[in-house]
């Protein structure tokens, strides 16, 4: 437990550390990243086991979700490195005699990430990626509310990664305020909007950059397709069973909900009689063993908290409507989503769903795969959150764009300087129009400006 | 004689919520989504920054005393410059951006597209108060959004100018001017915005990014700092002194973001400077510097104790090495500079903003880019020098919005560069595409075909599936085919 004076001065010598510009070189920023290739590789196993053990999660869903993505992530990283690090030339003017631009991408400094618990792992790991890709000192603050999967990241960061420049501070509520307290030049935050609204508050202190990724109400939005909606609740039952078997609590391919608090939160989107009695499959809540069977509502009432709520557990309430093309007002009506779904063939619905609603993103005929994309930008807009990462967009979160601009001395825009006249006006607004022929005729005296009053 | 006026409603939080609603519901009717919509905004501001040059450049000069060709070329001039670029640009800018997709997602395709965020809030400060007043709605408009313009009450004549502006030659429907003072801002800022664009002071941008905060609205931030200017032994002094001059005086005199703020350089440096600055200085302004007409005045009698006060201040009395001369009555001050104030002076730690010039020396000119960093980040950092090593050592060691080697201010002009802040400095950056960007929201787009769903991403989980999912994320063909067949890579 770091005691505040403890914590002023760790982060102290990570600045220093910083300043000292080795995180700078690309050399450490591979080490680093190879370093957590192998803590992936090797700590797998661990990771699974936390993963088990703080979420009942399966170690197949594990890889697909966390380590996996994360592998991926890091090689990217690494073969792109040398690319993102490179500066760019920025494209001037001709009028620019002799001037050259360019920008280059320099790390912020120190930055905290702050995670949520229901990707432990993939949530910490992938902007830490961009972090130190970027050349950042970083401090994690993983959720306390997976504890053994904070444990392990702890452990493991401080023995595969560079103990001066990366830290992992666990810890509950307290901790997170007394870290927001501090300076950082990034605050990278992961969970619910009403903590995003403190971390915000917080870094207005030291204006601090933040990145929020926040959540919402995703919706997918269902066509017809092939047939009506009750056979599609049944195609989902069947398809539940196939993937969780019979009784779903047995297989263990189905994670349990986090703790007690949230499995009271979703038993009680369920007790309203209204919402009850528009449930179609499952509904059945196990408290002692932290697990709720997959459940789907048919049109509970559209006030009730299922309704209104991010759900963030097994239930799936379907809303019916008149026509498809009424989920754009329904979406519309409410806050900006992290992501749209959207299963159709018709390109029109199509074309509506992308011009018509906003959102983080939106999916055609799939879900939740557009997060390992590395091309797109992951992140929301509105109440879901803003800024974004994944890919090269984690490594931009992460550094600030410097602009150079190199000029010689030999040449010179005579007419920028004062004393002012009319002739030197007419010049600079040739220029500024980069009018080059305007120029010259002005130069040759060939050119009237039209008449303007000086009656200042 | 009869004054005729209109009863002036208080704008209050009623007020200020009823327009935020009123331009919401407009936004989301579609009208901006149009490339016509835009494109006609923007040729209107083009329009009206023509027709009406001269009652800009005289609202400029009734608040800043501001020379009209400091307004014509560094305000209009820029300001039409962003909107043609805009026009030129807009239809390559609202395309979509295809991206590549991998195999973890194949088959698919994907974009990214730009978006309107919605109703957006810029409010501008006094010292270039109209092209900084619309510069960012330039942005603001080519992106499609609804936008309120807050102008600054301490210019007060091109506020007022801008809200008849903006009201004749815009779509008033979904672009507004709201003047006013702190009880109108803290009415806006009380209402949910999709962005706040501020460009003023860190303080106040502290009260935005709060007021922000509340509905998790994101700010970019135009803010300040103390840009310094180093100067090397083997720079060309006299070119160096020129285009300091221009950077400081010729900008608004000084009350520019980007002005120069401070010089550092080293001793024997320093006294050859000072003699090249009042040779510059003197073919700029003439002999009678304080009076001179091609300078603005200081804005108001606020900032002209400010700085005042800086002068005065026990530490650096007998450092005035040129200038000193004030005008209370006119708030003038003429081009003043100081040599060797101390480390702690008040002018060597706040934002000077006016048209005094301390000069800081140090031992080695290396020394100045630890001066530096031991400061804030500023918004810009210039260097005059010719020697290699120096200018690749300034780019790396130096952290600032942006750098300039060998000149002032006109990194300012390149619109395809990021102008923006960094740490102290602010948040967030725009000019060209970047004003675009900054007011979109960039919408990843991802289209699957139903055909080739991988059964290995669904439960029941099984370690064959395990396998597979290993090869396919690797993006291995071969392991792939491995995985396939049931064997194993290793």
């Amino acid at each position: 437990m770091e005691t505040w004076r403890d914590l002023e001065r760790d982060l102290e010598d990570m600045r220093e550390y910083y300043r000292h510009g080795k995180t700078k070189e690309a050399s450490w920023r591979k080490s680093q990243l190879k370093g957590l290739l192998t803590l992936l590789k090797e700590k797998e196993g661990d990771i699974f086991k936390a993963l088990k053990q703080d979420l009942g999660k399966h170690h197949v869903e594990a890889f697909r979700d966390e380590i996996g993505t994360l592998t991926k992530t890091v090689n990217t990283a690494l073969e792109s490195l040398k690319d993102w690090m490179s500066s760019k030339t920025a494209k001037l003017p001709r009028i620019a005699l002799q001037t050259s631009a360019e920008i280059v991408p320099e790390p912020l400094g120190l930055v905290l990430i702050i995670s949520s618990w229901n990707f432990p792992f993939g949530l910490s790991l992938e902007p830490m990626i961009g972090a130190l890709a970027a050349g950042n000192t970083v401090v994690l603050k993983p959720s306390e509310l997976a504890p053994a999967c904070a444990s392990l990241l702890a452990n493991a960061i401080s023995t595969y990664l560079d103990n001066k420049a990366v830290k992992v501070i666990q810890g509950g509520p307290s901790v997170g305020e007394q870290l927001l307290q501090q300076r950082w030049d990034k605050i990278f935050f992961t969970g619910s909007a009403h903590v995003g609204r403190i971390v915000m508050s917080a870094a207005v202190k030291h204006l601090t950059p933040v990145t929020l990724e926040l959540g919402g109400k995703c919706p997918a939005v269902l066509d017809s397709l092939s047939s009506s909606w009750d056979m599609k609740v049944e195609l989902m039952k069947n398809i539940i069973k196939e993937m969780f078997g019979e009784n779903p609590k047995e297989s263990h391919s189905i994670a349990r909900i986090i703790n007690k608090q949230h499995l009271l939160r979703l038993k009680n989107l369920l007790k309203d009689p209204h919402v009850d009695a528009s449930i179609v499959y499952g509904g059945s809540v196990d408290e002692d063993n932290l697990f709720i069977e997959p459940t789907i509502l048919v049109d509970p009432p559209l006030q009730a908290a299922i309704m209104t709520d991010e759900v963030f557990g097994p239930l799936l309430p379907i809303i019916t409507l008149e026509k498809i093309e009424d989920s754009v007002q329904f979406i519309n009506s409410r806050p900006k989503a992290l992501a749209i779904y959207c299963f159709t063939k018709n390109k029109t619905l199509q074309r509506m769903m992308i011009s018509e609603t906003s959102s983080g993103s939106v999916t055609f005929n799939d879900t939740i795969i557009q997060y390992a994309a590395d091309t797109l930008p992951f992140g929301g807009v509105g109440e879901s959150g803003f800024g974004r990462y994944h890919g090269k967009f984690s490594f931009d979160t992460f550094s600030h764009e410097k602009a150079i601009t190199r000029r010689s001395f030999l040449t010179d825009l005579w007419f920028r300087f004062p004393p002012w006249n009319n002739y030197k006006l007419q010049l600079l607004e040739s220029a500024f129009n980069y009018d080059y022929l305007g120029l010259v005729l002005v130069i040759l005296g060939l050119k009237r400006h039209r008449q303007r009053s000086a009656g200042i | 004689m009869v004054s005729v006026e209109k009863e002036m409603k208080v704008f209050d939080l009623e007020a200020a919520s009823s327009m935020v609603k009123e331009l919401r519901d407009e936004f989301l009717s579609g009208k901006t989504r149009s490339y016509e919509w835009r494109v006609t905004q923007l040729k209107n501001i083009i329009k009206m920054s023509e027709d009406r040059e001269q009652d800009i450049v005289k609202a400029l000069h009734s608040d800043l005393g501001k020379p009209e060709f400091e307004s014509s070329i560094y305000e209009i001039s820029m300001l039409k410059n962003a909107c043609t670029l805009a026009i030129k640009k807009l239809k390559q800018w609202m395309k979509p951006e295809k991206v590549k997709t991998s195999l973890t997602s194949f088959p698919s395709s994907a974009e990214i597209v730009s978006e309107p965020l919605g109703v957006v809030l810029v409010i501008s400060p006094w010292n270039y108060p109209f092209l900084l007043s619309i510069e960012p709605v330039v942005g603001a408009i080519a992106a499609g959004n609804a936008v309120v313009l807050k102008p600054s009450e301490i210019a007060p004549a091109t506020s007022s100018l801008l809200a008849k502006l903006v009201g004749e030659y815009l779509d008033n429907s979904l672009i507004r001017v709201v003047e006013g003072a702190v009880a109108e801002t803290s009415a806006l800022l009380e209402q949910k915005w999709d962005k706040i664009f501020y460009t003023g002071n860190s303080r106040i941008g502290r009260i935005v990014m709060a007021a922000a905060a509340k509905h998790l609205t994101p700010v970019l931030l135009e803010l300040g700092g103390k840009c310094p200017a180093v100067v090397d032994s083997s720079t060309n002094l006299k070119v160096a002194a020129r285009r300091i001059v221009a950077g400081k005086w010729g900008c608004n005199n000084g009350q520019t973001c980007v002005a120069v703020d401070y010089i550092l350089t080293t001793k024997d440096v320093a006294l050859k400077l000072v003699d090249a600055l009042k040779h510059e200085l003197e073919g700029f302004y003439g002999k009678n510097q304080l009076e001179s007409k091609d300078r603005s005045r200081i804005v108001n009698s606020n900032h002209f104790a400010r700085l005042t006060k800086l002068l005065d201040e026990d530490k650096v009395s007998g450092k005035i090495v040129h200038g000193g001369e004030r005008d209370k009555a006119n708030l003038k001050i003429a081009p003043t500079i100081l040599l060797d104030v101390p480390r702690d002076s008040l002018i060597m730690n706040e934002e000077i903003f006016g048209p005094l010039l301390p000069i800081f020396t140090v031992e080695k000119v290396e020394n100045s880019f630890d001066v530096i960093n031991s400061g804030t980040k500023p918004l810009a950092a210039y260097l005059f020098s010719d020697n290699k090593k120096l200018k690749e050592q300034f780019v790396m060691a130096v952290s600032a919005g942006g750098l300039l080697i060998n000149d002032t201010i006109i990194h300012l002009t390149v619109d395809a560069l990021p102008f923006g802040g960094v740490q102290e400095s602010g948040m967030g950056a725009y000019h060209g595409k970047f004003s675009f960007d900054a007011f979109s929201h960039k919408k990843a787009v991802l289209y699957r075909s139903f055909a080739g769903d991988a059964p290995v991403r669904y439960p029941p989980y099984t370690n064959g599936k395990l396998k597979f999912m290993k090869a396919l994320m690797s993006g291995s063909i071969l392991g792939v085919i491995c995985a396939l067949f049931g064997w194993s890579k290793n």
